[in-house]
């Protein structure tokens, strides 16, 4: 596989580029048992959401990377970011709530232009907040100066990083992507990031490279420890290891390398009750670029909105409601139930 | 003939089979097996590569498809995993050529 990573969805005209085009090439599958059965086993259907912790924004589309398995088909060419007006009305509905954490993802949310004001605001209501880092953009001269900014606010720093070593992270994210993702490392751990005293808290991610479920997150992350630090003398606090989900770009690569039916029965079969009880959409409510809200980003691309009892937009944002709401599912939900588990906060187990 | 072949890829998939007669023999077996490969003074990781080695030593496909999928969920990339099957390959040739030593005496003793 070469590092050159394809462009997005989009701007080939894919026809995988529209949300109900995916959702039919998962349907058309034959598959051992659907979700909702495998939630009724568990004892958990309908699933309903436990408590809201984490309010998610998704401020855009645009990226400075087009990665191979991008559920969000983000790219340069992408133009959708979340509006100030939009982002007023998300500091107000946070404002009602105590929910302490703000998770700010993308596309590449530094790319938004109001990012760093909403960060503040964000601070100023007293809520923690993380910042779904792609590396790289820290590496970009408009964005120079944002570990300084972001240490200054003591944002958690979540950034990708497929692997500790090049070879699968340039094949995942793209030429080169592996050097300057090393090279933000270093600078963010000179400001204190992942030092475990300093309180700045830094994270990375993985998801496999290919078709198949990551490994113990526990033991993954006592390997990048070690050989992050012997290769490189990097710190982080914790690794969270994702599963790949099934839609958007990662679709079109398992359907391209005829692996799509083995993907789908892997994450069948290894559905986990366990996993199933910690999933995110249970404690993250999605807010989409256009403020339309979500059970999970995922659902988000897929264009799933909440069910029509809760409100769907951010502007009416109702918190009894949306905790009495029965959360949306469909056959992609596998992705997050298998295994150990995965969320955007990693393992569920 | 139904059959042409000995190995097929499907049959990894029943190795459980194999605790049908004797099923105690079977889960002393699997225990140990689970165990062996538990992250220890070794990691999974470690091990993993380690079982993809000796899987292309011992030649068994079973082996070398299980523990190519292993290797990769417990984050080895291909570099490591072909290093991994050079070791086996070192050691395979290596005992063949050591062999060679043998062979020398051999020919000392009884040649002129």
């Amino acid at each position: 596989m070469s590092t050159k990573t394809p462009p997005s969805l989009l701007s080939r005209r894919s026809p995988l580029a529209s949300p109900a085009t995916q959702l039919e090439t998962l349907r058309r599958l034959k598959l051992p048992r659907e979700f909702d059965m495998a939630l009724q086993e568990a004892g958990l259907h309908p699933l309903r959401p436990t408590r809201l912790d984490i309010f998610q924004m998704n401020l855009g589309k645009m990226c400075n990377q087009t990665c191979r398995h991008c559920h969000v088909d983000a790219g340069p060419d992408r133009r959708e970011v979340m509006s100030r007006e939009t982002m007023e009305q998300c500091l107000a509905a946070l404002a009602k709530t105590a929910i302490p954490t703000v998770d700010l993802t993308g596309g590449a949310p530094e790319m938004n232009p109001h990012f760093r004001w909403l960060v503040e605001e964000v601070r100023r209501l007293g809520r923690h907040v993380m910042d779904r880092c792609n590396l790289t953009i820290l590496e970009t001269a408009p964005h120079a100066d944002l570990p300084e900014f972001l240490a200054r606010h003591r944002v958690e720093v979540v950034c990708s990083l497929p692997h500790y070593r090049a070879l699968n992270t340039d094949k995942q994210r793209g030429e080169g992507v592996y050097e300057k993702s090393i090279r933000a490392l270093k600078r963010l751990n000179a400001l204190g990031y992942g030092d475990g005293q300093s309180g700045l808290r830094l994270v990375l991610v993985t998801n496999p490279v290919g078709a198949f479920l990551p490994g113990s997150q526990g033991s993954l992350e006592a390997e990048w420890k070690r050989e992050l630090l012997r290769n490189h003398g990097i710190r982080f606090d914790a690794l969270f290891a994702l599963t790949n989900m099934p839609i958007s770009r990662f679709l079109e690569w398992l359907e391209q390398s005829g692996n799509l039916e083995m993907y789908l029965e892997r994450l069948v079969t290894a559905f986990n009750p366990a996993a199933a009880r910690g999933v995110m959409c249970r404690n993250t409510l999605s807010v989409g670029w256009d403020g339309q809200l979500h059970d999970c980003d995922f659902n988000q691309m897929l264009e799933l909105p909440v069910e029509a009892s809760a409100p769907r937009h951010i502007r009416d944002f109702d918190l009894a409601k949306l905790d009495a709401r029965t959360i949306v599912t469909d056959r992609h939900c596998f992705g997050c139930t298998a295994g150990a588990g995965s969320s955007c906060g990693g393992a569920t187990t | 003939m139904q059959n042409p072949h000995y190995y097929h890829s499907h049959d990894l998939a029943r190795f459980p089979e194999v605790g049908k007669n004797r099923p105690e023999l079977a889960q002393k077996f699997f225990d140990w097996y689970g165990a062996v490969f538990a992250d220890g003074a070794l990691s999974a990781r470690e091990k993993s590569l380690i079982a993809l080695a000796v899987a292309h030593a011992v030649q068994c496909p079973y082996c070398i498809d299980a523990y190519s999928k292993d290797a990769l969920e417990k984050g080895s990339d291909l570099d490591q995993m072909t290093e991994a099957v050079h070791v086996a390959a070192a050691i395979r040739g290596g005992a063949s050529l050591v062999h060679g030593v043998q062979m020398r005496n051999h020919v000392d003793k009884v040649g002129m």
